[in-house]
């Protein structure tokens, strides 16, 4: 047994910390630090700046344009964007789509889309859910009609992330309704979404985020050399956007980071007052959150390690997203619990690029825990619900 | 098959240059396939049934087969008489023993007073106490326990007092595994220092026939047996102190800590067991026309349990290898595994039983008894608010 990194892996590891500190845009490093929401431009600028690093597809194979990395790189290189505090890769273009078109799209397809998404030209979003099909997605309804050389589309798809700065979409679409199985009516559409007929309506999430949206076709032409692969095998591909969704779901890095943080924080004295490491309660459950950050991280490298042996990742893989998620939250419980009073002033505003630092009310970020802790609660619900996760492992892992 | 001495694991030197795995070495798999193959010919759940039940508590049959195949051996260096493993070798025996449920007396015999014997005792104490232990023709047992104590285990109030060339013992013992079988007791007592004080605690080799010993030895919860041992007026000679006077207690530590983190690979191995066997049942058993695995709110119950295990197993990697390693992370190692076994244990137990239903809670079913242990094993060396509690700190 053995986990600790090859030489050359270490080597990687200290090139992938030196670009953080000294190549990546470090206004942007601070805007993170100061929880200080990005704007779109912001977004496409830390793209490009990967892509000319020419890490723009850490999961691509060399072939299209990716970094060939194997996993073990993966995977120094997410705990290293973890580290810096670094923003995540906006995941629908790269991690969502990209994988699809070069794994199921046609040549044309693959040169028409392809170095967009390697360069962030192109914003994608993911047209999957409809206000009637959430986890039972299968039952979509929007409508896509053959009509000469083109789609006809109609419909609505919602819980759209981003929606608002999207310039293409890819959608999960009903071709036909006269088949045996619904699944076999599915077909996956990419669709420009400058054109008449697609309307964006932002829905307010929790914490006042206009994060995702509502999306209406109406009538729109849609051209048939923008269906991926076979038409009716929408669903197929889908499910193995899920395998490509798995990388990195449980945010292990991510969590690892922000608990170590959060830790650290407690040590420091509440204005000239007690230490929050001195209330053993709150850091009882810090250490628990501890135990089970350090089991999940073992549970990734044990599917990593097989994964490199050439192997499946083994069964265990299956509990990364549902232990992931939980344990983002408890984290965020954590800190809005550490913000005591500060966890109640509603101030989105002082997380914006223009507002005063000095006119902020609160200490460093501590009134961003309650938006955290409520827009995160979404983490259990997206990409199949942690209950939807249960039933998948209880069929395919458990057999029953 | 024998596991020989000439198959040594090496020491890895080079793991820099490997890339990850967590797979077994070529002896370890050895050593894992041969407690396998044992405890499935000749360790069914009867027989280790009957086993509890006898006068004994243990087969000396079947301990005499551990020393055969060179299992009593395995922890304990070359010089020694031992074939030099680690914790993971450790991992790979007491995990499978969880699984069989073996109640024979490896934690108290090889763990725990052939491991403070290594590190503590001169080569002529080892030669006269751990060379037997390895031979499998001595019983013995560390009593690390005291009433008052809980599981503080510096928290000693057994006295030894200077007598003539010799010492002289009185306190009392408790949950002293094997104790009733054992010839030979080693405790800890104090011979300088407050009560709760690392320092001044001294370790001796005791006769279990000597006068003022008294031993009232029991059955514990999990079919194993332990002992309430008070010494009165006890006196020993010079040469049963084992190693420097006052200063017993790191051995005493590093003697529990490998117990603690072997108990916590035995819960995984039971834990594993019963998230299957679970599994399976449900499978098996209909109620309403259709199997009980049918139902979403057993098999959400058990998803549970499936992680817990997998979660339990990833952590137990972690702390195997940070122990073996000997970094600044061992002891965070040892209170989050034996933490996480606790909790995770209890919820993989208690869900066993309710999912198996009324057989769940009878004797005859293994189920009850892999729960029982799972119990016991929350319940030593410190509990999850002991361990949680440390990490805290």
């Amino acid at each position: 047994m053995n986990v600790s990194f090859t030489t050359e892996e270490l080597a990687f590891r200290d090139e992938v910390r030196t670009f953080f500190r000294d190549e990546f845009p470090q206004d942007i490093l601070e805007k993170q630090n100061q929880a200080i929401s990005l704007t779109r431009d912001d977004v496409i600028r830390w793209h490009k700046c990967m892509y000319d690093k020419g890490w723009a597809a850490p999961n691509w194979p060399q072939e299209h344009g990716g970094t060939g990395w194997s996993p073990v790189q993966k995977y120094i290189f997410a705990d290293e964007q973890a580290r810096a505090n670094a923003p995540e890769f906006l995941a629908f273009g790269v991690n969502m789509v990209g994988p699809i078109i070069y794994t199921f799209g046609n040549a044309e397809q693959m040169q028409r889309f392809l170095p967009d998404i390697l360069q962030f030209n192109t914003w994608w979003c993911q047209g999957y859910s409809e206000a009637g099909s959430g986890s039972d997605l299968a039952s979509l309804k929007m409508r896509a009609d053959l009509d000469g050389d083109h789609y006809l589309v109609n419909g609505t798809k919602t819980w759209t992330t981003l929606g608002q700065y999207a310039d293409w979409i890819f959608c999960l679409v009903r071709t036909n309704t006269d088949v045996s199985r619904r699944q076999e009516g599915i077909s996956f559409l990419l669709i420009d979404m400058d054109q008449p007929g697609v309307t964006v309506r932002p829905i307010v999430l929790l914490d006042g985020e206009p994060e995702v949206n509502e999306i209406h076709f109406d009538n729109v032409k849609v051209p048939v050399e923008n269906l991926v692969g076979e038409e009716g095998k929408g669903w197929t591909y889908g499910k193995v956007l899920l395998q490509h969704e798995r990388t990195n779901i449980a945010g292990v890095a991510r969590s690892k980071y922000r608990l170590a943080r959060l830790k650290a924080r407690t040590a420091r004295s509440i204005r000239a007052a007690t230490p929050l490491a001195n209330d053993r309660i709150f850091m009882r459950k810090l250490a628990a959150a501890e135990v089970e950050l350090k089991a999940l991280e073992y549970t990734e490298l044990r599917t990593l390690a097989s994964i490199t042996s050439g192997k499946a990742p083994g069964p265990e893989s299956s509990i990364l997203k549902l232990a992931g998620t939980e344990l983002t939250q408890c984290i965020d419980a954590l800190q809005l619990e550490a913000a005591g009073y500060y966890g109640l002033p509603y101030v989105r505003e002082q997380y914006a690029a223009d507002f005063p630092p000095h006119e902020r009310i609160g200490e460093g970020n501590e009134t961003k825990s309650p938006l955290d802790y409520f827009n995160h609660r979404k983490v259990s619900i997206f990409g199949g619900s942690n209950e939807i996760q249960k039933n998948i492992i209880a069929k395919h892992v458990l057999g029953l | 098959m024998k596991f020989k001495k000439t198959s040594l694991p090496s020491t890895c030197s080079d793991c820099s240059d490997r890339a990850m795995n967590f797979s077994l070495n070529e002896v370890q798999s050895m050593l894992a396939d041969s407690i396998e193959k044992f405890i499935a010919n000749d360790y069914d759940f009867e027989t280790r049934q009957e086993h509890a039940a006898s006068k004994l508590g243990y087969s000396r049959e079947t301990w005499r087969t551990f020393a055969d195949l060179g299992w009593t051996a395995v922890p304990f260096s070359e010089d020694d008489g031992g074939f030099g493993g680690g914790p993971v070798d450790m991992m790979v025996i007491m995990e499978r023993f969880g699984r069989g449920m073996v109640v024979e007396p490896y934690l108290a015999n090889v763990v725990l007073a052939g491991g403070i014997l290594q590190y503590a005792a001169s080569d002529a104490q080892k030669q006269e106490w751990l060379r037997p232990i390895i031979a499998g023709e001595l019983q013995a047992t560390l009593a690390f326990a005291e009433p008052q104590g809980r599981y503080e285990i510096a928290n000693i109030a057994t006295v030894a007092r200077a007598n003539g060339n010799g010492w002289m013992i009185n306190g009392v013992k408790s949950y002293v595994l094997n104790g009733g079988n054992s010839d030979l007791l080693i405790i800890p007592a104090r011979t300088a220092g407050e009560q709760t004080h690392q320092s001044g605690i001294s370790l001796f080799a005791i006769a279990a026939d000597s006068d003022g010993v008294s031993i009232r030895d029991y059955e514990t919860v999990d079919g194993q047996r332990a002992a309430e041992i008070s010494f009165n007026d006890v006196a020993v000679g010079s040469n049963k102190l084992i190693g420097d006077v006052d200063h017993g207690h790191a051995a005493l530590q590093q003697a529990v800590t490998d117990a603690t983190i072997a108990v916590c690979a035995e819960a995984v191995g039971i834990m594993r067991v019963l998230t299957d066997k679970t599994i399976e049942y449900s499978k098996n058993r209909s109620q309403f026309g259709v199997p009980i695995g049918s139902f979403q709110a057993l098999q959400h119950r058990m998803v549970e349990m499936y992680t817990a295990c997998e979660q339990s197993h990833s952590l137990l990697l972690w702390a195997v290898m940070t122990l073996a390693d000997g970094g600044d992370d061992a002891s965070r190692a040892l209170h989050s595994i034996k933490y996480q076994v606790g909790t995770a244990g209890k919820l993989v137990g208690e869900e066993a039983v309710q999912i198996h239903g009324g057989m769940g809670v009878t004797w005859e079913l293994d189920v009850a008894h892999y729960f029982k242990r799972l119990t016991a094993i929350g319940q030593i060396f410190g509990n999850t608010d002991w361990h949680l509690d440390k990490l805290a700190t």
